[in-house]
């Protein structure tokens, strides 16, 4: 039994990684030890990267690390935007449609890949690939429009022509990463 | 080609919003390319020369603590985080004798809609942001600092990671920085997707491993902050502007602007222009002058209202915004807000009960849920603006409007309640015709 604050899914928590566990201390470092709760907000992130959502095992694990009861952990996971408390495509991608974006075609940007990728917003891929979600301001509106891809990278003019290009493109580097 | 080499193909070069050469007499961003921003290139654009200043490893006299404080003070530096609160005063709270532990805190979580400056800050040119923070920390004798860095812009804390390692290699950054007896240790630390972290007090909550739940005020964070020790926090930008001014004084500073808005300011100019992007120009500079900067309204449209300092900022039409000036006093006078210094342009064809749908989601959306007012208010607002948007509002819901407004504004935590008041009113006033139109004739009219 998890002594997780909600139901675990039905699949165990896949292992953090060596890397990952590496990559907590060098955030733990950064605070005073009284003060290491902190790290939290990194280590969730780091978690996330790894394996594409928040496990509540992992919640369990970082809390245990920094001292902290698994709630507050959850806490966390549940206030911020960015977490992914379910399973979610390889590729997450965050259209931003808030007003300056919106003057720009952002919404355009975020109906083209419902078209392309025949999903709702929200939604996820039946190959798993792709899971499209709308976002409020990514802190790029001067390159709008503008999508953020798995947290961590931001592509900027987003025409529809290159949303084109972005989805084939990586639909292809998950097909051959699928032969190797 | 892998994924991440698929994805590398759409990131930004910095050239539409930073390297265009259509900025004023710039500090911050002057000389930039996209590739010099590592530390030799800021050393040889002068970086790093005004903490050598103050801690005399130039072989100079030094300055002490009050005097760059009161250099601060003469330059009329004022937030760039959108309160406009006079920094050299801001610094001089903090209780310098303290005995504990005292921190510096940078505030990069830029989310307000329609703002982008810091990020190109911290992209191309991150370790003005450094000594900036070095130079504040000294003043204020404090040895540890944060800087907080916006979730969404991960590629941004990579960087200032990395620029992190150059300053502690070379010594400005670390014990007995260059041989003074000054020591400074600075992290960053990131965000992940939550507006109100950018709210200073939200933000010491989630730097402490917390949800982002505002704090109230006072007592400041000058005198209970992060882990409740005292702190100082400002913007990026704020710090950003203090090496300039150490080197060239503040009296310079000053001139470069306006009396009591001194220097440049970065303005965000998004939304219906040929160009949009950052335009760094002196305080003062006449809005019709930047609007030409960023290629003027987009497909030779007319401009009809302007949000002149981020989305929280209310709204002003074409007329009275033609006669503003871009510094804190013109546009407060105007009936607005500096705030942050973005500007979202729209031209003629826009719908402003649209506009303001979107704003009102977005601050439903970001409501922490603490106080009553923001909570409930925030999601009345959206629900009540969505209505006319849809067509089936009656005009007494604009009174209905303004009066919510009413009751949120000024009896919240913090300021995202007034943030998501503002709006409403201001769009009422200026457009309340165009509410008017999409609105059903009244139940009494129609027998
Ligand atoms: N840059 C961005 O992305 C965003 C900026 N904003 C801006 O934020 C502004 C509101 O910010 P607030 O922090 O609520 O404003 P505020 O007026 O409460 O505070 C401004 C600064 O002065 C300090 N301060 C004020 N009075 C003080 C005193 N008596 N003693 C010690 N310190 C004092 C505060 O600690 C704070 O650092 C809005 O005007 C808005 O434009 C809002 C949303 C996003
Ligand atoms: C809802 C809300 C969001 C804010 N977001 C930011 C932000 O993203 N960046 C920022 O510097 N200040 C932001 N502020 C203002 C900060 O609370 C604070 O005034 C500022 O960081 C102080 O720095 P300064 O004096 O250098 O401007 C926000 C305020 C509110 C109420
Ligand atoms: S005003 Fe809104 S965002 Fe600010 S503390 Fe209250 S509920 Fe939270
Ligand atoms: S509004 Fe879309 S990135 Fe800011």
């Amino acid at each position: 039994m998890s002594s997780a604050p909600h139901s675990a899914p039905a699949m165990p928590a896949p292992a953090l990684s060596q890397e990952t566990l590496d990559r907590f201390a060098r955030e733990i470092a950064k605070y005073p030890y009284e003060g290491r709760a902190s790290a939290v907000m990194a280590c969730l992130a780091i978690a996330q990267q790894q394996h594409g959502h928040v496990y509540p095992e992992h919640e369990k694990i970082i809390g245990d690390l920094l001292g902290m009861p698994t709630i507050a952990v959850h806490e966390v996971t549940t206030f911020y935007n960015m977490y992914n408390q379910q399973p979610v495509g390889k590729f997450k991608l965050n259209v931003c449609t808030n007003l300056p974006c919106q003057l720009r075609d952002g919404y355009k940007a975020l109906h083209h890949l419902e078209r392309k990728l025949g999903i709702g917003m929200g939604e996820t891929t039946a190959d798993g690939l792709f899971t499209l979600q709308q976002s409020e301001c990514l802190g790029a509106c001067a390159d709008s429009p503008v999508m953020l891809v798995n947290d961590r990278t931001m592509c900027s003019f987003m025409s529809e022509d290159k949303l084109d290009q972005l989805v084939d493109g990586l639909r292809q580097a998950a097909a051959e990463e699928g032969k190797a | 080609m892998n994924a991440q080499q698929v994805l590398s193909q759409f990131a930004a070069t910095g050239v539409q919003t930073c390297f265009h050469g259509r900025h004023i007499s710039p500090q911050i961003y002057a000389d930039l390319d996209g590739s010099n921003w590592r530390l030799k290139d800021y050393e040889s654009r002068g970086g790093y020369q005004a903490l050598k200043k103050i801690l005399a490893a130039d072989g100079g006299e030094g300055l002490t603590q009050d005097q760059v404080i009161a250099t601060m003070k003469e330059s009329a530096l004022r937030g760039r985080g959108g309160a406009g609160f006079p920094s050299g005063l801001k610094w001089s709270f903090m209780p310098r004798q303290f005995p504990g532990q005292k921190y510096l805190v940078c505030n990069s979580d830029e989310g307000e809609p329609g703002t982008c400056k810091d990020r190109d800050i911290m992209m191309y040119n991150p370790h003005i942001v450094i000594e900036g923070m070095i130079i504040a920390a000294y003043a204020m004798g404090i040895t540890v600092g944060y800087n907080y860095i916006h979730g969404e812009i991960f590629q941004v804390y990579e960087r200032f990671e990395e620029a992190l390692e150059e300053a502690r290699a070379a010594g400005y950054l670390g014990n007995e920085i260059l041989g003074s007896k000054h020591t400074f240790q600075l992290h960053a630390s990131h965000g992940f997707g939550a507006y109100i972290c950018g709210e200073e007090t939200a933000l010491l909550e989630s730097l402490e491993g917390k949800k982002g739940q505002p704090r109230f005020k006072p007592p400041f964070p000058a005198s209970f902050g992060l882990y409740g020790k005292p702190t100082t926090i400002n913007n990026t930008e704020t710090f950003a502007a203090v090496p300039w001014i150490i080197r060239n004084g503040g009296a310079a500073y000053l001139e470069c602007g306006k009396p009591n808005n001194g220097g440049t300011k970065i303005f965000s100019v998004s939304g219906d222009v040929e160009l949009p992007g950052n335009y760094e120009i002196p305080m003062g500079t006449p809005f019709t002058k930047l609007l030409e900067l960023a290629g003027g309204v987009r497909k030779g449209r007319t401009l009809k209202a302007v949000i002149p300092g981020g989305s929280s900022s209310p709204v002003l039409p074409a007329a009275i915004m033609n006669e503003c000036t871009m510094d804190y006093d013109s546009i407060a006078k105007a009936g607005s807000m500096l705030g942050s210094g973005a500007l979202i342009v729209m031209d003629d064809t826009r719908c402003m009960v649209e506009s303001l749908k979107r704003l009102s989601y977005f601050y439903m959306h970001e409501s922490c849920g603490q106080c009553t007012p923001c909570r409930e208010g925030t999601g009345w607002l959206w629900r009540l603006v969505d209505k006319v948007h849809r067509g089936a509002g009656q005009s007494s819901d604009m009174d209905l409007l303004n009066s919510i407004a009413d009751n949120i504004q000024g009896r919240t935590i913090c300021a995202l309640g007034d943030a998501a008041a503002m709006p409403v009113r201001a769009m009422i006033k200026h457009f309340r015709h165009e509410f008017e139109a999409m609105c059903k004739k009244p139940a009494t009219a129609q027998a």
